[in-house]
């Protein structure tokens, strides 16, 4: 629901990144991190990227998203393990507080100039 | 040519966050950031927890709606200081960002508070991903929902430190399998602390006052 902040904000920082001293610079690609327990819809990201993009050195940049797993440490008994499903207790002791090792990242890794 | 970034898109909340947390801390203040779904009655449990919680814990109050100011109007009449921030002139946001906060918090005047309370939009989404600066998140979820909430809104439920089940009142007259949503929520976030309550009537609210009050004790001693 909040894609269009994301989005604006992802074009802030690739176009930051992007050097001063190119001319007519075109960005062929982002490649993100997205976390699957964030709350980041993928086609909504893309739909609002690609409008918010044109006439600047974004437009037609592919959107290149890895889904991020969600892993999880249980603190009780130390085991770590990969959730499919938001049922995050412990599956060995089944009472022992969690910590998110990953899985709600919304990171922007690298973008790729078209030479 | 690739160039490298690695950054956090949302990194300019998180330092807007951390300014908060800052300016928070030297004024020696709890700050609670209270969230859920629309009409699971946040305002009326705040009403009631700010008329028992007040005046020997000096409490504030930040609401955020997309429109209008009648939940500061109701909260106002408990004598607590309100302010409503309203996010339609900024494009009709669906969560707080820290940054709301911020301008809030200082037109609120924090010098002489106790506790923060942050209202949060009505949203089970959104506003989980927002860091405020906070120091603890509640969520509130009531019986005219669904069981099955948690499961579907897993973020909300794992970042929260606590859960208020309100509205227990109703029970009799609906199909809601209450200990069920409990179970639900510890799945999603074992260990979190769950308040059933009613926010209308007071039945079960002394358990949460008093988790509220060692949480602002532990903070401002």
């Amino acid at each position: 629901m909040h894609e269009m902040g994301i989005a604006q904000e992802l074009v802030k920082i690739a176009l930051d990144a992007v050097p001063k001293d190119l001319e007519n610079p075109q960005v062929a690609s982002l490649h993100l991190k997205i976390g699957k327990l964030s709350s980041v819809v993928e086609h909504s990201l893309t739909f609002c990227f690609e409008i918010i993009t044109k006439d600047t050195p974004l437009e037609n940049a592919r959107l290149e998203i890895e889904t991020v797993p969600v892993r999880i440490r249980c603190t009780g008994c130390g085991k770590k393990w990969e959730a499919d499903t938001p049922v995050f207790q412990c599956p060995d002791c089944e009472q022992g507080q969690i910590e998110m090792l990953s899985g709600r990242e919304i990171e922007i890794v690298s973008l790729e100039l078209l030479e | 040519m690739e160039i490298k970034i690695r950054k956090q898109v949302l990194e300019k909340n998180l330092t807007e966050a951390d300014k908060n947390r800052s300016y928070f801390k030297k004024h020696n203040l709890f700050v609670l950031n209270m969230m859920s779904s629309p009409g699971s009655g946040k305002t009326e449990t705040l009403c009631r927890t700010l008329k028992s919680l007040m005046p020997d814990i000096r409490v504030g109050v930040i609401v955020g709606d997309i429109c209008t100011f009648n939940d500061a109007d109701r909260l106002s009449v408990t004598g607590a200081k309100v302010t409503q921030i309203n996010t339609d002139q900024f494009g009709g946001d669906c969560h707080l960002a820290a940054p709301l906060i911020d301008t809030a918090a200082q037109k609120l005047g924090c010098e002489d508070l106790d506790l923060l309370i942050v209202e949060n939009i009505g949203n089970l989404v959104c506003p989980a991903e927002f860091d405020i600066g906070e120091n603890a998140r509640v969520v509130v979820l009531s019986v005219t929902e669904g069981e099955d909430k948690p499961l579907k809104y897993p973020l909300m439920f794992q970042v929260s430190d606590a859960a208020i089940l309100n509205k227990v009142d109703l029970l009799p007259y609906l199909d809601f399998d209450a200990p069920l949503a409990v179970e639900n929520m510890k799945k999603v976030h074992p260990g979190m602390p769950v308040f059933e309550l009613s926010a209308k009537t007071g039945e079960g609210f002394d358990p949460w006052l008093e988790w509220l009050r060692q949480q602002v004790k532990q903070k401002t001693g």
